[in-house]
């Protein structure tokens, strides 16, 4: 008996190593809250930096401790793999932007309290299980870790009616998604007889019951809530425009990758010989959300809503990149969801640096007109990123779409990719009025950068992440060994 | 014995060099650097380079003519233009004795106008924009009489036609000019097609574009047909019927021919330069060249023959009821170029070429003088308006005087006493008569009309004449000269950048304020008639004035006389039973005599009209007789193309347009579908209510639907 408690010590300690970055990020977040606890609202912008700290250095120990093999510890709930590894290195990345982002526009709206990057943090840690979940019970955990932070960065402020409204919401049909994945979750455990996935994936492909199925369609659209893909995305554009907008801009990046990641993990590892059978459901979800995503976004005249459908399509064409199935899907989709999380969140920073010189908060497409002329080095920026996101060569974006278009092509999903172009060109509308708007359009009021100090920083930040859309052959390189794993 | 020609064969080649490259040299410099070395340094350069090139093209003429310089037989190959499979074309200078004769009219006439223009546009500002185009003109008509293959050829007609079209709209803010630069474009487009379709059918036939492989290959190919549509038509014939379709264009040839009196909008040195003297006899030069392809085509030779009478006889016919200076000497371009072209349809090529070289020295004197008149004039275009301006400027009355003696052919037969046309134009109608006695329909019936044309042209050319310097004056000494024009139908614009004064154009603005700025006050303060214009533009009419003299009888013999075998070479083929040049001698003897006979009656019916009882001819045109307002308006064919080609292609264009592209194109495609989207998403965003239960209805609604969905697939 001892011998057998000595034996599994060590084989804890073993394992340690790759979970050295949740361990870090929930090690840290213990720390920091500590030291907010001590310092007040004073440290609120030393516990911001610490965040970002943290969090990169988990990122970068999660690439660092990258075994060649995927390697599946604790059990059998936990891999360790490229796949994951280089999502979370997005994640933090992406993560610790947003909040960097936070910094000045918190300030500004008297909310600069230390609680935020702390739950920013711990959603960041919700979202690294979520990419290395390989059983049912990590899954929901790191789901419900992810939301519950971020139904409380949705309502943060709290006295805007808005907020509440937003967080609200965001967590009444969060639950009710919750609800959903833990129902599927049941029926799977109850008809295989296990959470683990591997085990899972060998009942799936000795025998086709249609119980487990019925389960994985629950799964998967709770899942689908998360990623915001149709038709679970209608919270998406109202939580969107009635959170802070620097939640929007945590929302609209990191908990996109981890989501989807997520689902694609769920797809090819736990039901991966049922591909035919999920494989109808991920079209459907990724052609309404593109038909979705594309469409409405016409009507809107919000900035934060149109990104938000825009995010809805974008989370559609991720849906194709899945729909090309474990050999050339995970690629694509490394891709695709890395872009577009760094250009989201260049988007939101841009429109994070803007005031109008009495103050308001611009949210309106028609209040950035004019921008060229006030700040045309902002307006460079937000140009190159809404051609990114449109997919105009040789701007990131392009990239990331051609890849999803390869990896159909290669699996025979032609009328996929077509969709896929046709949505793209419908939404190259709205953005394109913006550009329209931020060049040709008579200035309605002046627009002033934020701050002075911290201005530098916005647009400094900005830029790197326009510059970053530039580097996609390092993105493409590093996608091609960490989706790799599957194949 | 050998050596000698074979050196000078080498100073030929040299010279020929500085001929062609001295004009583009002159081009760059004075076009491109005028604002580093200044407007009168560039405006020398290009002048005295044109004298050099002149002075070189003389030397090879000369020598050629008095045997003292040999030509090379074989093309100076410069450069590889294209060289794509069998297609293959060479920049060269082809020496012999046509582009000898054509390098001497081209650098001759352009070096005068060059000289003539530093009086004639002293008071524009962009002289320097002026002389560039001028030179670039030289240069690109120098390339097109010395190509060795039929791209060059294409190069130099294309250059030749933008360098037309800039200097027609030089004075850009004139809405006239910049009408009569498109048109003459457009119309030249018409021809340039058939002409690109010739070299490609060309290289079709003979596989190659070269002169020489072509014309070596024409006896294999004279039997070949070619199927077009169900018709079987001789190859041979095709290529020249295509490539004449080019020379009408160029050469103005009836139906073609709108574009060159509305030409006139541009400066007059331009007008004697290329719309007189050389780049309207392109075409001229171009059936010549090809005379290997027309002596095997004798049915496109014969319409050739048909429309060169033609057009001989109309244009004249329109030259006597026109009141605008210029534009008469216009229609006698046009009316000449067509002597040339039935001359060269009956297979007198040398005839032809003859008349070209003497036309170009009467023809830019007639226009320079004119332009000399109408500088005098103060811009004044209308002959109506002047009278008795023989006794003000006196040097360009008697230069004109000899202009008109020449190109009404007066000289008397079987003597060296004649001016250059007499000559010329008697070769075309010995040889047309001469073509017609071996049974020639279209040579018989062009020498009738020729005849009736050369006496419309007796008169047209003394009506000028009378007109202008003679009888009373019906100008006035005073300020208001130039401010009260009545322009007639159809020329309601002047000459130059004073056209700015008149109401007509008045909204023309600030650029033509700064255009004649130092013109306008000229014009204001007191004018005492017309004055002798400077001793710059005199020189150049001069040494003309000596070649319509002498030009015609000094050659005679070379070009059409005992020694025309010697002189053209192997330039000009001629079959073995096209001896018209020989039979010329032989026609009756009342034919040596005709023309001077209706020499003689055009000048007693201008007597009668213009001299003796002046404003006899005021009177008919006044009553506004049918044939007068026929001839006036030009046969109606601007009318008439107006009508059925522009506004057919505007409502063409407005079909594709308003109907295919904006209704059809756009209204299914781009905008239908935009507006589709547009409307379903404004339906479609009502969905997003703002409840929550909505919300989570619709979550459950598409949970249990997919659920249903699998099942239903599973079954």
């Amino acid at each position: 008996m001892s011998m057998n408690q000595t034996m599994t010590a060590e084989l804890f300690f073993q394992q340690v190593p790759y979970i050295l970055p949740e361990i870090t990020l929930a090690a840290g977040a213990l720390i920091i809250v500590l030291i907010g606890a001590f310092m007040g609202d004073r440290g609120s912008r030393l516990v911001t930096w610490l965040c970002v700290a943290v969090m990169l250095a988990a990122g970068a120990m999660a690439v660092l401790h990258m075994p060649p093999e995927q390697v599946v510890v604790f059990s059998g709930s936990y891999a360790a793999d490229g796949f994951s590894a280089y999502a979370k290195l997005i994640i933090a990345l992406t993560a610790s932007s947003a909040l960097l982002l936070s910094v000045d526009f918190l300030a500004d709206k008297k909310l600069d309290k230390p609680e935020f990057p702390v739950l920013a943090m711990l959603a960041t840690l919700g979202m690294f299980i979520m990419v290395s979940a390989h059983d049912l019970i990590a899954l929901y955990v790191g789901v419900e870790m992810q939301s519950l932070a971020l139904y409380v960065l949705a309502a943060y402020a709290r006295d805007d009616a808005k907020s509440s409204e937003a967080g609200l919401k965001y967590f009444v049909l969060g639950a009710l998604s919750s609800g959903l994945l833990l129902y599927g979750c049941s029926l799977v455990y109850g008809f295989t007889g296990s959470v683990k996935f591997d085990v899972i994936s060998a009942h799936v492909a000795a025998s086709r019951d249609i119980g487990v199925i019925f389960g994985l369609v629950f799964i998967l659209c709770g899942l689908a809530f998360k990623m915001s893909a149709a038709p679970f995305h209608m919270w998406t554009p109202d939580v969107y425009e009635g959170s802070p907008t620097v939640s929007t801009a945590f929302f609209a990046s990191a908990p996109k990758v981890a989501a989807a990641v997520l689902f694609a993990r769920v797809c090819f590892e736990a039901f991966g010989p049922a591909q035919k059978d999920w494989l109808g459901i991920v079209v459907i979800m990724a052609l309404l959300s593109m038909v979705i995503g594309a469409l409405f976004a016409l009507q809107q005249t919000n900035i934060k809503r149109l990104l938000a459908y825009s995010s809805i399509a974008n989370m559609g064409y991720a849906l194709v990149a899945i729909a090309c199935g474990p050999e050339f899907g995970p690629k694509a989709l490394l891709v695709f969801v890395s872009i577009y999380a760094v250009t989201s969140v260049g988007l939101f920073g841009v429109v994070l640096s803007l005031r109008t010189a009495d103050g308001e908060r611009v949210e309106t497409i028609a209040g950035l007109s004019g921008l060229s002329r006030s700040n045309p080095l902002l307006a460079a920026a937000l140009t190159m990123l809404l051609f990114s996101v449109m997919g105009i060569p040789p701007l990131a974006g392009f990239f990331g779409k051609w890849e999803i278009i390869l990896a159909t092509s290669s699996v025979g999903l032609l009328p996929l990719a077509i969709a896929l172009i046709l949505a793209s060109v419908v939404s190259a509308f709205y953005y394109l009025r913006i550009i329209k708007t931020v060049w040709f359009d008579e200035p309605v009021a002046t627009m002033v950068p934020v701050g002075t100090a911290t201005a530098l920083t916005l647009t400094g930040a900005t830029f790197v992440l326009a510059a970053l859309t530039l580097l996609i052959g390092l993105v493409g390189s590093a996608a091609t060994i960490a989706g790799a794993g599957f194949s | 014995m050998s050596a000698e020609p074979h050196a000078a064969s080498g100073l030929a080649e040299t010279l020929a060099h500085v001929v062609v490259l001295a004009p583009l040299l002159g081009a760059l410099i004075c076009g491109l650097f005028n604002r580093f070395i200044g407007e009168k340094v560039a405006m020398f350069v290009a002048t005295a380079l044109l004298f050099v090139a002149a002075a070189c093209a003389a030397t090879i003429f000369i020598g050629h003519w008095n045997h003292s310089l040999h030509l090379p037989a074989k093309p100076i190959r410069l450069a590889t233009w294209i060289d794509v499979g069998a297609f293959k074309s060479t920049w060269s200078i082809r020496l012999d004795a046509i582009s000898a004769v054509m390098m001497i009219v081209v650098t001759g006439v352009s070096s005068l106008v060059h000289l003539y223009s530093w009086g004639y546009m002293a008071e524009d500002p962009h002289k320097p924009r002026f002389f560039a185009y001028l030179s670039l003109f030289t240069f690109a008509m120098l390339s097109l009489v010395t190509a060795a293959d039929f791209m060059q050829l294409f190069f130099g007609w294309e250059g030749v036609g933008l360098a037309s079209y800039l200097l027609i709209g030089f004075w850009y803010h004139k809405r006239s000019a910049n009408d009569a630069q498109i048109k003459a474009f457009v119309v030249n487009r018409v021809g340039d097609f058939g002409f690109a379709l010739g070299i490609m059918a060309v290289f079709f036939v003979f596989g190659s574009i070269e002169f020489k492989q072509v014309f070596d290959q024409i006896p294999q190919k004279a039997d070949m047909m070619l199927a077009w549509g169900v018709f079987h038509l001789p190859a041979i014939e095709i290529i020249a019927f295509l490539l004449f379709i080019g020379a009408m264009g160029k050469s103005a040839q009836f139906f073609l021919h709108t574009w060159l009196p509305d030409a006139m909008e541009g400066p007059t040195p331009v007008s004697a330069l290329i719309h007189a003297a050389t780049m309207v006899t392109a075409g001229v030069v171009l059936v010549c060249l090809c005379s290997p392809i027309y002596e095997a085509a004798p049915a496109t030779a014969g319409f050739i023959t048909v429309i060169g009478a033609v057009t001989a006889l109309f244009a004249a016919t329109v030259g006597i009821a026109q009141n605008d200076i210029k534009r008469v000497i216009a229609y006698s371009t046009c009316s000449q170029l067509g002597f040339m072209f039935f001359a060269a349809g009956i297979g007198a090529y040398q005839a032809a070429m003859f008349h070209l070289f003497t036309h170009a020295f009467f023809k830019a004197l007639l226009f320079l003088g004119a332009g000399s008149v109408i500088h005098g004039m103060h811009h004044e275009q209308d002959m109506r308006k002047m009278g008795d301006v023989a006794r003000h400027m006196k040097i360009t009355f008697v230069i004109m005087l000899i202009g008109t003696l020449a190109i009404t052919g007066v000289g008397i037969p079987h003597t060296p006493f004649g001016f250059a046309g007499f000559f010329s134009k008697d070769a075309i109608l010995e040889t047309t008569f001469a073509a017609g006695m071996t049974g020639n329909t279209a040579a018989q019936l062009a020498f009738w009309m020729a005849l009736i044309a050369a006496t419309l042209t007796s008169f047209y050319s003394w009506r000028l004449a009378f007109m202008t310097f003679h009888g009373t004056p019906k100008w006035k000494a005073d300020a208001d000269h130039g401010h009260d024009h009545d322009h007639g139908a159809g020329h309601e614009t002047s000459d130059s950048a004073h056209a700015h004064a008149q109401p007509a154009v008045a909204h023309v603005g600030e650029v033509a304020h700064d255009a004649a700025g130092s013109h306008d006050d000229h014009a204001h303060h007191a004018w005492h008639g017309p004055h002798e214009s400077p001793l710059v533009m005199l020189i150049p009419l001069i040494i003309l004035a000596f070649g319509a003299v002498f030009a015609g009888s000094i050659f005679y013999d070379a070009f059409v006389g005992h020694y025309a075998k010697e002189f053209w070479g192997n330039a000009i083929y001629t079959a073995p039973d096209n001896n018209v040049l020989k039979d010329k001698y032989s026609v009756p003897t009342w034919v040596f005599y005709a023309p001077l006979v209706v020499m003689l009656i055009g000048l007693a019916a201008a007597l009668y009209f213009y001299l003796f009882n002046e404003g006899l001819g005021k009177k008919i045109a006044d009553r506004k007789g049918l044939a007068h307002a026929f001839l006036e308006n030009k046969w109606y064919f601007d009318e008439l193309y107006e009508a059925v080609f522009v506004k057919g292609a505007r409502a063409l264009g407005d079909l594709f347009w308003k109907i295919g592209d904006g209704k059809l194109i756009d209204g299914l495609g781009p905008n239908g579908i935009a507006a589709a989207l547009n409307f379903g998403s404004k339906k479609a965003v009502k969905i997003q209510s703002g409840y929550v239960y909505h919300y989570a209805f619709l979550m459950l609604i598409a949970a249990v639907a997919l659920g249903a969905f699998i099942l239903y697939r599973g079954a």
